[in-house]
Order: structure tokens, then sequence, then C-alpha cells
């Protein structure tokens, strides 16, 4: 039985879709079977973020109003057997999906998989709705911003009324520069007006736009600082303790450790 | 003999007149004595306005019957009808006044967008964050961060205070006043203050909760809240 997860975050643009593409990225390294659901129906990106647009014949709401089966509208990741999306209808609306159809479902799918990770649309209304409907637990995404931190609060607030478990927090597209000079809210400031568990931090990093322009999780290159935070919160998520990413300086022992994962695996 | 027992019954006192009202017999019974009783001419006319005080004793006048006395009173030239005291009030008003001047105890994060409402007191054990709401008739004491909106005295009564462990409002409402943080980013906030009206009760200002205390000794004070109702 798995475990469904919503990431959601009140405010558009904070990186929803491509934290859900990293994420699911990266427990898919870790050998997790994994799907990811696109729930924003009308505005679907996470295909294109996954480099899988291609590959789209059936839709979520083609499996909702069973036009076909929800195993034939899964799509296969280009890089891992065990990582499947399903997609967003693009010519529909949020109307046409319900709470109870999504917890179908999702129910469905825990049966096979060990993550679901469900990408939420940005607001609180009816898309809201529907992608919660069907989580266990919730991660919100905020970025060190005023607006961002505010919305994350609003969300929280609305989480805290679902029976689901309490909701953990990614501050994504840290500039550590920036929070260092006091120019941006730090991650201290955050956790203290949120009040909720921190699940990881995320560097900004222009690769991240690359590689979902290219529809490649930057995930995949542990190189680079961006993938090992993603990293790090899969592994946090699959319950081990990885003790916060230091932002100061350059931890090229970061790495190595990842690589010597990686060598063990192989 | 019963019927002979007066059942309103007029006395002089140093600040104006008393009308004690019986309780055991019908309000019509009261009624059409009163009646009686003020036209006769009890005083002359030059005399200035006084100042009467109905008694009711055990009896429960409801507002249709209080307009009735008090227009009958009124009837009567230089005479002004104070206050109608009764030694018995509902339920209701019973539950209303616990509620008003009970303390509410809250301990979650009052997060944006969501309003913590509650009559009488109210004390937050935790934060209230930016864009979130608390509002009481009473004053407020928050043991946590106050970020957001806090509403004191929303009944109208301008002596509520607000108190938070760390103050740094978006606004701060007591009674109909309103002040709100200033436009240029002062960075910081405070620990340990309090918000009031002043004493002109012209605008809000803040202190140290120490000092206001001083000066608002009924804000433990259980009696304090009885007349403004």
């Amino acid at each position: 039985m798995g475990e469904a997860i919503v990431i959601t975050s009140g405010k558009g643009g904070v990186g929803k879709t491509t934290t859900t593409a990293n994420l699911g990225t990266a427990l898919a390294l870790q050998g997790k079977k994994v799907c990811l659901i696109d729930t924003d129906i009308g505005l679907r990106n996470l295909d294109v973020v996954m480099g899988l647009e291609n590959r789209i014949i059936y839709d979520i709401v083609d499996v909702i109003q069973e036009r076909c089966r929800t195993k034939q509208a899964l799509i296969t990741d280009k890089r891992f057997e065990c990582l499947h999306v399903l997609p967003a209808a693009q010519t529909s609306d949020k109307s046409e999906v319900t709470q109870e159809g999504m917890k179908a479902i999702v129910s469905e799918l825990k049966e096979e998989y060990d993550y679901i990770l469900i990408d939420c649309p940005a607001g609180i209304e009816q898309g809201y709705k529907n992608a919660v409907a069907g989580a266990d637990g919730a991660i919100v995404v905020t970025t060190p911003e005023k607006s961002s931190v505010r919305d994350a609060d609003r969300i929280i607030g609305l989480l805290e009324k679902e029976e689901i478990a309490p909701p953990s927090l990614i501050i994504n597209r840290i500039r550590s520069h920036m929070m260092k000079n006091g120019d941006m809210m730090d991650v201290e400031d955050i956790i203290s007006i949120l009040a909720i568990d921190l699940l990881g931090i995320v560097v900004d990093d222009e690769a991240v736009i690359t590689g979902a322009n290219r529809g490649e999780p930057v995930a995949l290159k542990p190189e680079l600082k961006a993938a090992i935070g993603y990293r790090n919160i899969a592994r946090r998520i699959l319950g081990e303790s990885v003790p916060l990413m230091n932002l100061e300086e350059e931890k090229v022992t970061w790495v190595n450790k990842v690589k010597r994962l990686f060598k063990k695996r192989d | 003999m019963l019927d002979q027992k007066q059942k309103v019954m007029i006395k002089g006192t140093r600040d104006g007149l008393t009308l004690q009202l019986d309780d055991q017999c019908s309000f019509d019974t009261i009624i059409k004595e009163l009646e009686n009783k003020l036209s006769d001419k009890l005083i002359s006319e030059e005399e200035p306005l006084i100042r009467v005080s109905i008694q009711v004793g055990y009896r429960y006048v409801n507002a249709e019957q209080e307009e009735v006395l008090k227009e009958m009173v009124r009837e009567k030239q230089n005479l002004v009808v104070e206050e109608i005291e009764s030694k018995v009030i509902t339920k209701e008003a019973a539950r209303e006044w616990e509620q008003e001047r009970s303390m509410t105890p809250v301990s979650r994060t009052i997060r944006s967008g969501q309003v913590e409402d509650v009559k009488g007191d109210l004390l937050l054990i935790g934060d209230v964050n930016p864009g979130g709401t608390v509002r009481a008739t009473g004053n407020i004491f928050i043991l946590g961060k106050l970020f957001g909106v806090a509403h004191a005295g929303t009944g109208g009564w301008k002596g509520a205070v607000i108190a938070a462990s760390y103050f740094d409002p978006i606004q701060l409402r007591i009674s109909d006043k309103i002040s709100r943080s200033p436009d240029q980013e002062e960075g910081e906030g405070s620990y340990m203050e309090c918000g009031y009206i002043d004493k002109n009760e012209e605008s809000i200002r803040i202190d140290r909760i120490q000092k206001v205390v001083k000066w608002r000794p009924e804000l433990v004070s259980f009696e304090r809240r009885m007349n403004h109702g």
C-alpha cells in the first residue's frame, strides 16, 4: 500500500510542478515505484517538464469519465521503468474532475505504487480540493518571498482542516547570498512564521529552468546543488535522517557521498 | 385587605423619585395603579427635572413593558426615567453576560485568511500570522507573536486592551479606533507590549504591558463589564 502526497503552494509559479517532477525522479532513483498525477486540468505542465508530452494518449479526465482504464492513461518515464505520469487533460476544465473520482484513482494507484505525488494547481478552489481529496499527506512549496509565504500560510490553514497528516515544507529558489545579506527572508524566518516541519531546501539554479525546458529533471545531475536538494528531500520522505544542506560553502563531500551511493547501486 | 395594599409606592430621595412596584400582582394592575398615582398632582410645574428610578423587584419586565412604563412616566412633565431596576434577568441574558466576562482559551496558530472571533476575553496560545485575524468583545491576550490583525472590544468597549508576547501587528483595532503599522519598514517588532485607547479616547497607543496594567486596574476585575453590557 503506497502513500499519496499532494504538492501544493497556494501561489502560482513557486515551483510545484518542477518539485513534483524532481522528487518523482529522485524517488525513482532510489528504486521506488512512483506515479505522478497532474491535476492542473486545462493547464497541464508536468508532462512537459518530464519531457513526455509526445507520449500522451489518454488523460485523467478520460479515466474519470471511464473512456479508458487507469493503466492505459499512465505514461512510463523515458529514464525509469518504475516512474509513471498520469497527465492532466488540456481541453477540459476543472469541473470535470470530482473529488470522488480523484479518491478512486488515487486509491487504485496506491495498490501498485510506493509513492503517488499529486501536482496541485495554484489557487484554493475546486482544483485544489480535487488534488487534496485523495492525499494522505501534503508538501507545501514556498519561495523566500513574503507573498509566497503568506499564501503558503493560507494553504497550511486549509490543509489542517483536511483529514491528512500534518503538512511539511519545502523552501524553493533559495539565493544564499541574498539571504546572507538580509535581502530575502531566511529559512528561520519562514519556519518561525509557518510553524511546520521543514522537509528540505532547494537553491535557485538556472539549470532547473534549462532542465525543465529540455524535459530532463535536474535531479538527474548530482553535480548540482539543486539536485542534491531534491535528492535529500526524497531521502527524507523515505524516512532517512539527512542534515540540512549547508548553503555557505561548496560541499564537495556531499557530492562524493551521493556518488558513492550510486556506485553501491550500480 | 390585600387589595388595599399599595401596588405602587412612591418615595422621594435626594437623587429624585423612586417608584417601587409590587412584583406579585399582574402587570395590568400595576399600570392601572400607576396611572392613578401619576395623575395626582405630585409636583408643581415650576420644579426642575426630576429623575425617576423604577424598581420592579423580582418581576421580569420585557422590552415592551419597559417601554410602556417609561412612556407613562414620561408623559408627566419634568419627570425623567433614569433606570428600571429588576432583580431578575433571563437565562439568555445571564448566559450572554457570563460569556462576556469569561475568557476563551484558544491554542493554535491563526494563519493567513483565518479568523478567530470570541465573546469576552481571548487568550490565544500561539501566533497570529500575517493575514490572520483575532477578534474579541473583551481583551485579547496573546502568548505568542502578533503579526496579523487584532480587534478588541468589538462590541464597542473602549477599555479593551490587546497584549502580546511579541508585537508586530499589521493593524490594531480597539472598539471603533484603528491604527496601522507604519508605512516605512521599521523591521523589528517588540516584546511584551500592549495596545490600548488613551485617556481622551482619541487614538490607540502602545506601551509596555507592565505600564498599561497600572492604568487599567479593571482589567482583571469581574464586575468590570456589568454596565457596558
